[in-house]
């Protein structure tokens, strides 16, 4: 199989160095060679598991459960200003 | 002292013997003293590990004790914790300071105990050796040119050292049982949805599940009993779930009646020959003990491995998304525009293994390919689901080896992803089937030590504490500590 590493990394959005594309081609598609094993199994009919034991999302109240903590929460964040993200011009 | 059990540390405070400062300060003693050869703690900040000692102190004095009162627990780089830096190992996360604790964690503070640190782990918890970090390799105390296991390494080398008596990490694909086996110490994964996953950082979130490594079968349930529960916060933390009797189940001491499955696909071909005669002594230490020894067959475990490499990649490139550099995470710097922002900050902020996982999923995921990989992986995670379903027809628990070699030396397997991913071969379906599996040691091998691993249905914790509490109380390898670090600090 072929793996068009650098299209797979942009979908991913991660910008990979020459070197990186040289060397995830190979390791990609020996893991994807390991995988298509999985097309030996005969799953006609067999059900997708999502969630090891079946379990209905739960419901809650439709109540506000929290406080605001928008400064505790905007702490980490490599940039804001007056209590917003700042990031590169999107719009020209 | 350094060696003891949290039971018998327990023991001693309540007898007034000795205080939670003076526990404190000899454990922060040992990390000193031990930790810069070993590379276990990624953060430790000692006044507020005595702060916190001093504090349990005070509690007892007024209150009593609660369930873990005083009692030194480190935690993996993978929890958020509101003190100190949760940093998960990768570069992506340097200094960055949660404004939360996770549930794990509260529930610990609110039983009284104090965390020592924060340990070293896999990048994101992919990896099968502690070899990812952003922070070096941890090493294994039995021998220090060799890996601790992984991804909760550190964890697993901290409490084999007896840096820390206890210690909390995560399960993916084996991240507690496989290091756990390796440095020859107890550790828990509990059954999918018995702890909350709130605040612990995602890698693959129909998998994970957080749980405790310790000396004993009793710590590991003393600890379990306090992380456990729901927590409505956790929408995959179930409500219902059946009790366990924690503690109850750990006084076991024979096995009369117990019927053990031995899954013949665990004892393959390729497995090293000291781990297969460990893991056969102890099955005939359980007949001994009165156990029945039945032989199981799990026909899908073959495709197990490949069914996780598809499954745990594509939820981790989901979950990994997060890090846009805007709210949180290492941002590059002077981005162009939007996309160079997003693109080379997640470039210098992951590593190697966090990428090639990332680039895996986002490929399995992308259009065209997911009826062949997602879907088709889910339908063989249901498949290897019934397999442990229809087993558990005819036994109590399964007992198998956690890994299939004693610890490897470090750099031996990191040229070649796939061959690291096959050290996980024999924990891998029970994430999958979202099981409670236990490993504990049984042997030694190239003077290495050898885990068992006790697999039980769905909610049955209490069935592998049993089993593993009567094989504990026969045998002395739980006893067993590392040459190197026996003496004592100071």
């Amino acid at each position: 199989m072929d793996i068009d590493v650098k299209k797979v990394a942009m979908l991913a959005r991660i910008r990979l160095t020459e070197q990186e594309t040289r060397d995830l081609g190979p390791q990609l598609t020996s893991i994807m060679a390991y995988i298509e094993q999985l097309a030996e199994v005969d799953t006609d009919g067999v059900t997708a598991t999502a969630h090891p034991h079946d379990a209905a999302m739960p419901l809650r109240a439709d109540v506000v459960s929290n406080t605001n903590k928008r400064d505790a929460l905007q702490k980490p964040a490599p940039l804001t200003e007056s209590g917003l993200y700042v990031v590169p011009k999107v719009i020209e | 002292m350094a060696f003891s059990s949290l039971t018998c540390l327990q023991q001693r405070l309540d007898a007034g013997e000795t205080t939670a400062v003076a526990l404190a300060q000899h454990y922060l003693d040992r990390i000193q003293k031990y930790n810069p050869g070993l590379n276990a703690f990624v953060d430790c900040n000692v006044p507020h590990v005595l702060a916190q000692a001093g504090a349990s102190d005070a509690y007892r004095a007024t209150h009593g004790a609660r369930l873990l009162e005083g009692l030194p627990i480190a935690v993996k780089d993978i929890f958020c914790t509101s003190n100190g830096p949760t940093q998960c190992c990768s570069k992506i996360l340097h200094n960055y300071h949660a404004p939360y604790d996770a549930h794990v964690i509260t529930r610990l503070k609110e039983a009284g105990a104090v965390l020592v640190g924060k340990t070293n782990m896999d990048e994101f918890a992919m990896g099968s050796s502690t070899e990812t970090s952003a922070f070096g390799t941890c090493r294994n105390p039995w021998n220090t040119a060799t890996i601790p296991g992984g991804s909760s390494g550190g964890s697993a080398a901290a409490v084999a050292a007896a840096l820390t008596p206890a210690a909390i990490g995560t399960d993916t694909g084996g991240s507690i049982r496989q290091p756990a086996a390796l440095c020859g110490i107890t550790g828990l994964k509990p059954t999918y949805g018995r702890v909350s996953r709130r605040g612990i950082i995602a890698f693959a979130s129909s998998l994970d599940q957080a749980g405790p490594m310790t000396q004993t079968v009793r710590d590991a349930a003393m600890i379990g009993a306090v992380i456990s529960g729901h927590d409505p916060a956790d929408a995959t933390s179930v409500a219902d779930a059946p009790r366990v009797d924690w503690l109850g189940a750990c006084e076991s001491r024979d096995m009369t009646g117990l019927k053990i499955g031995r899954p013949r696909e665990y004892f393959i071909d390729g497995m090293h020959d000291g781990v297969r005669a460990s893991v056969d002594a102890a099955l005939e230490q359980c007949r001994k003990l009165g156990a029945e020894i039945i032989d199981v067959s799990l026909p899908h475990t073959k495709y197990a491995v490949a069914a996780y490499y598809v499954i745990a990649p594509s939820e981790a490139s989901a979950n990994l998304s997060r890090y846009d550099a805007v709210r949180f995470g290492h941002r590059c710097d002077s981005p162009e525009d939007l996309l160079d922002m997003y693109t080379r900050s997640r470039d210098e902020g992951f590593g190697e293994e966090v990428k090639r996982r990332i680039l895996t999923g986002a490929f399995a995921l992308s259009s065209g390919y997911y009826d062949a990989y997602y879907l088709k992986a889910q339908q063989v995670r249901t498949l290897i689901r019934q397999d442990f379903e229809h087993a558990f027809e005819h036994v109590d628990v399964m007992a198998t080896p956690t890994s299939p070699v004693p610890a490897f030396r470090i750099g031996e397997k990191t040229d070649d992803p796939l061959t690291m991913y096959l050290s996980d071969v024999f924990t891998i379906a029970v994430n999958l089937a979202g099981l409670p599996a236990l490993s504990q040691p049984c042997g030694m091998a190239d003077d290495l030590p050898v885990g068992l691993q006790w697999i039980a249905p769905a909610w049955q914790e209490g069935a592998v504490l049993s089993a593993a509490a009567a094989y504990e109380a026969a045998t002395a390898w739980h006893r067993q500590h590392p040459a190197l670090f026996t003496g004592d600090a100071a």
